[in-house]
């Protein structure tokens, strides 16, 4: 490794001193000044980001369990020709319900959880960004879940695929709320994940702590950054689509009417720009997980940590120029298909750069441990790499054409999320339980759970590649027999039950392991990164002395001078702010504790959310109780009065300008 | 006693204006989002117009009086609000007082003047897919605007009233740098729906 990424900058010449006497009396004091919030109040005002972290996971798998349990229905339900176990109307239901919950209930909160308990661990911060606003997020994202499944088992669950396109969707032809229903959860999840993007975004810029500049980021933080932007550039393009379709049912306007010049092209347009970035926000921070993962059971640093980086930014570049090979069903100029072919091949430049280079780390591996974490990282290799040639193959003209709407896709999508995203989430989770619980995970139970779930999977999804070449189309709700689709369906849906065990495995080791399971002390895996410097689960206040790092692997390299963080204040819950690149210190800010007004602000969002999907005077008058809530969260409860401040300005007694501006 | 090399941070003042604070960033991230917001709702103007032979489909153009009027109110507005800006960063309360009653005196009118625009758009939301996005367009604007007035007017009222610390002097700067947000949204905006029915 050169000097440059392992010597200390001058910032870090440190001439003052910590003794061991100050620590204890600095922890005393951290202890009663950050300690989470007591009773029920308490749980409802904290804004700690482990505390919340840890619900958004849980929640999130809690909305994974439901939509899986509608998966294992629909398997049922195919299993045979003919079944009668679900009807049409309920089967749309059921696998609306199933994608919705999937994309936006799931797959990306339970990424954004993991960073959201992570992220300031690795860049060695007290807390995150915008603690109020952290919480705001969760409860938006608990009461959308909530909203949604409410609605399934009212039988107004939405029913038109979870891109719920227009005309389907519309006026004319998506009669009741269920569409309405759709569009507002998507609302309620949009909301949650810009403002954990924009906690977690200005969390790495600016609260890293001092030596950690931008070369020395931790991967999987470099990953959700990067995600987080893509969060803030493609979320907006559901918001503007969802809106105009709440406005064509509620107030009949016609943006996707073509009788009155509107266009339902428009909408997939709109939709798949947001709804391809979606997919690799997905992927993204597993592949930022996957390099920790494969790091510290590698023994080494990933192989070309500066080609990994530009990577995950050319992948979320060329992420927003591909949406319209969702499209290639709908008759679009042929130079534009072309392009977009093009586009969507070129996506498989950065993915193999990253593949041969972790290829490359294992190859050279110091010690290689086949711990079941890395198991479920391996695994993505190869069911990843199927589901990326499928992409592939799909992101030509002709053999789109082809297999559009057919279980191909469908195959094709699921070795993509489940290989990409939900392997490697398993493994995650099952390396950081102990950081999170403080206690480790069975290994045997863990091996186990994954070789069933290996197996399972590629049973349910491999023979719907053949099912969808042989015809069989997506969303239908039963076939004839005399298709001979019936023995490949039985085999996905024998293949379904294999994989609901594993999870369940995977269930029963984590409540075994939560009561159980060996203590996990700081640093079981012997991590690189700075979440391995502090205590399992980590205390409120995260570290004591806040570490500085001289290095990429600061843990690695015990022998490079990094001094402690001492003089942020321990009776506040003051935090260091640093400098973009460089993470030179630059102030100090103190963060507000907990509160109740996220959750009363969120109460009455979901209010006026609601009642928009009713009238349109909802979203006048539901947006007052909004207004109130938020300026009591805003209204500061400490200062002295402007008379009193002007005074010490013309005394000369406030903060000399130079210093801060 | 043991003990280790320390970096001593307590001589760093507890905020810092611009790039340095946490709100800024904050604030960059709503305008990336609001920004493509705006943009998308452009494509979409654009693509609908694309898809007719003639533009505006079968209606007037929207009158330019209202439109131009709060174009001259808003480029105006960057005044007093660059102002009330310069008084937070020297820690002036008087003048921060001064300048923000000024800037929401301009956004009051802003927002007056748009209640005119809506009713100078000679189309309805519901009269074909044109009107649609005019609305949509403009309506998204005015909820920029009238948020934004809001939370200014909030922040005016503290200053008045107090509590207050050496913090909301930073709230004050990036409120103000938010304004120009808007303001600078409001220009192809502007152009959009007064100039591009009659230059295409």
């Amino acid at each position: 490794m050169s000097r440059e990424l392992t010597g200390t900058p001058e910032f870090l010449d440190a001439d003052a001193r910590l003794t061991s006497e100050a620590l204890e009396r600095e922890e005393r004091q951290l202890r009663d000044t950050w300690k989470y919030a007591r009773g029920f109040f308490g749980w409802c005002a904290e804004t700690d980001h482990k505390r919340i972290g840890r619900r958004f996971l849980v929640t999130a798998f809690v909305w994974f369990a439901m939509a899986g349990v509608l998966a294992a229905m629909m398997r049922i339900q195919l299993s045979r020709p003919e079944n009668t176990f679900l009807g049409p109307d309920l089967y749309n239901q059921i696998f609306t319900t199933h994608g919705t919950a999937m994309m936006f209930l799931f797959a990306v909160p339970v990424w954004l959880a993991l960073g959201i308990y992570m992220v300031p661990l690795q860049v060695g911060a007290r807390t995150m960004c915008f603690p109020r606003l952290l919480a705001y997020g969760y409860w938006m994202f608990l009461f959308g879940g909530i909203f949604l499944f409410l609605n399934f088992f009212l039988n107004t669950g939405p029913d038109v695929g979870w891109f719920s396109y227009p005309p389907l969707a519309g006026p004319e032809y998506g009669i009741g709320k269920r569409p309405d229903v759709w569009a507002q959860l998507i609302t309620f999840s949009e909301v949650s994940s810009l403002v954990v993007a924009t906690c977690i975004f200005c969390t790495v810029l600016k609260l890293r702590t001092p030596g950690m500049s931008l070369n020395r980021i931790p991967l999987f933080v470099w990953s959700m950054v990067v995600v987080s932007a893509m969060i803030l550039f493609a979320m907006p393009a559901v918001m503007v689509s969802s809106t105009c379709l709440i406005l064509d049912r509620l107030v009949s306007t016609h943006f996707f009417n073509a009788a009155e010049g509107g266009d339902p092209i428009l909408w997939q347009h709109l939709f798949w720009f947001f709804g391809h970035p979606e997919v690799y926000i997905i992927f993204l921070p597993a592949l930022g997980a996957i390099s920790e993962i494969i790091s510290t059971f590698t023994g080494r640093p990933v192989v070309g940590y500066v080609a990994m980086i530009l990577s995950l930014i050319a992948t979320a570049f060329i992420g927003f120029g591909v949406w319209v090979h969702h499209m290639f069903a709908t008759g679009l100029p042929q130079l534009g298909q072309s392009f977009f072919t093009a586009a969507s091949i070129m996506i498989v430049v950065p993915t193999s750069v990253q593949i041969f280079n972790w290829i490359a780390t294992v190859w050279s591996a110091r010690r290689l441990q086949l711990t079941s974490p890395m198991l479920y990282a391996l695994s993505f290799f190869f069911i990843f790499i199927i589901g990326g040639l499928t992409g592939v193959m799909l992101a030509a003209v002709p053999l789109d054409r082809q297999v559009h709407d057919t279980f191909f896709v469908v195959a094709h999508f699921h070795y993509v999320l489940i290989g990409g995203s939900i392997f490697p989430l398993l493994g995650t989770v099952t390396f950081w339980f102990p950081k999170l619980t403080g206690r480790m995970m069975d290994e045997r139970l863990g091996k186990l759970a994954f070789w069933i779930l290996f197996v399972g999977f590629n049973v349910t999804f491999f023979p719907m590649h053949l099912l969808g070449l042989a015809g069989m189309p997506r969303r239908v709700y039963t076939y004839p027999a005399s298709m001979g689709w019936g023995d490949m369906n039985l085999l996905a849906s024998i293949g379904a039950g294999i994989m609901a065990l594993s999870l369940l495995i995977y269930l029963v080791n984590v409540v075994v392991s939560l009561r159980s399971g060996a203590l996990a002390g700081d640093n079981p895996w012997g991590v690189a990164t700075l979440d391995g410097a502090t205590a399992s689960p980590p205390p409120p206040y995260n570290f004591l002395p806040q570490p500085t790092v001289g290095s990429r692997e600061p843990l690695w390299h015990t022998d490079i001078a990094a001094p402690a963080v001492v003089g942020l204040a321990p009776d506040k819950r003051e935090v260091l702010v640093t400098h973009v690149l460089d993470a030179e210190p630059d102030h100090r800010y103190e963060m507000p504790g907990p509160s109740i007004w996220p959750l009363v602000t969120a109460l009455s969002t979901t209010l006026m959310f609601v009642w928009s999907i009713f009238s349109p005077w909802g979203a006048v008058w539901g947006s007052i109780p909004i207004a109130v809530a938020l300026i009591f969260w805003f209204w500061p409860t400490r200062g002295k009065s402007p008379e009193r401040l002007a005074a010490d300005a013309a005394a000369g007694q406030l903060t000399p300008r130079e210093m801060v501006s | 006693m043991k003990s280790t090399a320390a970096l001593d941070v307590s001589g760093l003042p507890e905020f810092g204006f611009g790039h340095r604070s946490l709100l800024w960033w904050g604030t960059i991230c709503l305008m990336a989002i609001e920004g493509t917001a705006f943009a998308l709702t452009i494509v979409e103007y654009m693509y609908l117009k694309g898809r007719v032979p003639h533009w505006p489909p079968g209606f007037a153009a929207p009158r330019l009086l209202w439109g131009t009027t709060n174009l001259i109110i808003i480029l105006a507005s960057t005044l007093p609000n660059q102002l009330a800006k310069n008084a937070a960063e020297r820690f002036d309360v008087r003048g921060v007082r001064i300048w923000m009653v000024v800037c929401m005196v301009f956004a009051l009118a802003f927002n007056v003047v748009r209640a005119f625009e809506f009713t100078g758009l000679n189309v309805w939301w519901d009269s074909n897919a044109y009107g649609s996005v005019v609305w949509f367009l403009l309506g998204m604007h005015t909820v920029h605007v009238m948020t934004d007035f809001a939370d200014s007017l909030v922040l005016t009222v503290l200053f008045f009233t107090g509590p207050i610390d050496e913090h909301r002097f930073v709230d004050i700067s990036e409120n103000a740098m938010y304004w120009y947000f808007v303001v600078l949204a409001w220009i192809p905006i502007y152009a959009v729906i007064y100039l591009a029915p009659r230059v295409f």
